[in-house]
């Protein structure tokens, strides 16, 4: 049972500062005597921790299962090879099957299939995921290990952990792909962050038309406002998408996050902004 | 003997294609009556596992030689088990690249000649 709400920062284009935004709401809401978690899904390259800083207090490996075939049972009937639509298993002829445990995907097809039971499953490390504390906000990342292509099974692992938490913040990985929509299940409401230029604009379409399919409820949120032009703006009218929070172009924010500091410590202003933020999300949540 | 060529076309006179896994043709030439057909590779649109799901076709239409311009490790892991010989470098046509290999001016690779993903940007 989950009693918080759960919002889930996401982007479409890289960079745009969905990191930013979702470790100082995670301690603004944190300082408003909230109890926080923040979840940071981009199992490629998670970087909400060089912000917050965590005491990581526990690490768990991830495995999945991959097959292996039983030479001595396997009859070569090539149904293994058939099923799998990641060339992970191919059957060669006679009982010549070949296996590849990088490009499984553990859809267990090959092991239900085998009509001789031929098919073992192995366990191999995808990653890692770590927890503790980071101040008062409870912290948690994945690690994908180096050539896994498995971001989704560790995503999904690491939003198993049961949330106590009257908010949960997922920070989503970059794109529209299968990583993202793993990472945005589950979610209350989705906070879309971009900038004002032709390439945030481009992603944010993307985004938008993912969201929207998924279903919950989302606004945007501006990032290096005034640095573009008005493109963005217009879109959101036209699509009647509320434009939440703006954080302005401003090189004090640069400088700040070049030497892995939050904004909301080094402008105090924004820990008001980033609080009443919080505030008009979770009303939109509750209304 | 049968060999595979990768083409971006359907006959001889098509242009090798550089890629295996996501080769758009092989053509499977009998090198003595240069007869040939034409197997369009399913894979080159495929989500993942491009080369050894083009390597499992080479391998079901009775090819014992692959000639192509580059081979990732997975393709050649799966070739090399099911003694497929893999020649890279090959360019110009099909034909170009079947007078190449029957004049020895290919050379047996017996490994890939190129990374994961090589030719999914191209």
């Amino acid at each position: 049972m989950r009693k918080g709400f759960r919002i889930a920062i996401a982007s479409g284009k890289g960079g745009t500062g969905k990191t930013t935004i979702a470790t100082n709401l995670a301690k603004a809401a944190v300082e408003k005597g909230m109890t926080v978690k923040y979840v940071d899904c981009d199992v490629e390259e998670p970087n909400g921790h060089i912000f917050l800083k965590p005491q990581i207090e526990n690490r768990k490996d991830v495995m999945v299962s991959v097959p292996q075939v039983d030479k001595d049972k396997c009859t070569g009937c090539g149904k293994c090879g058939e099923v799998c639509q990641y060339g992970a298993i191919v059957h060669l002829g006679d009982k010549n099957v070949l296996t590849f445990d990088n490009l499984c995907h553990s859809c267990g097809g090959c092991w239900l299939l085998c009509p001789e039971q031929a098919i073992k499953q192995k366990q191999i490390k995808i990653g890692q995921v770590e927890s503790g504390k980071a101040g008062n906000v409870n912290f948690i990342h994945g690690v994908l290990s180096v050539g896994s292509v498995r971001s989704v099974s560790l995503i999904r692992q690491l939003k198993q952990a049961v949330d106590s938490e009257d908010l949960v913040i997922f920070d989503v990985p970059p794109g529209t792909s299968c990583p993202v929509v793993e990472s945005l299940k589950g979610a209350d409401f989705v906070l879309l962050v971009t900038e004002p230029t032709p390439f945030g604009l481009h992603d944010l379409r993307c985004a938008v038309e993912l969201v929207r399919k998924m279903g919950p409820s989302f606004g945007v949120v501006i990032n290096r406002d005034g640095c573009g032009d008005d493109k963005v703006e217009r879109y959101c009218e036209d699509e009647n998408i509320e434009i939440l929070m703006r954080v302005k172009d401003d090189r004090r924010i640069a400088e700040a996050y070049s030497v892995g500091k939050m904004i909301v410590d080094v402008l105090p202003e924004y820990k008001e902004a980033f609080a009443h933020f919080y505030e008009s999300v979770s009303k939109k949540l509750k209304g | 003997m049968k060999i595979a060529v990768t083409s971006i076309n359907n006959t001889l006179d098509s242009k090798v294609d550089p890629r295996f896994g996501r080769a758009a043709n092989f053509i499977v030439v009998d090198t003595e009556t240069m007869e040939f057909e034409c197997i369009s590779n399913e894979a080159v649109s495929a989500a993942g596992g491009a080369g050894v799901s083009a390597a499992k076709t080479v391998t079901d239409s009775g090819a014992k030689a692959v000639l192509t311009g580059n081979c990732g490790p997975n393709a050649a892991r799966t070739l090399a088990a099911a003694g497929v010989k893999l020649y890279a470098g090959a360019s110009g046509t099909v034909r170009d690249a079947i007078e190449a290999f029957k004049n020895g001016q290919l050379t047996e690779n017996t490994g890939p000649t190129v990374e994961s993903h090589f030719g999914t940007g191209s």
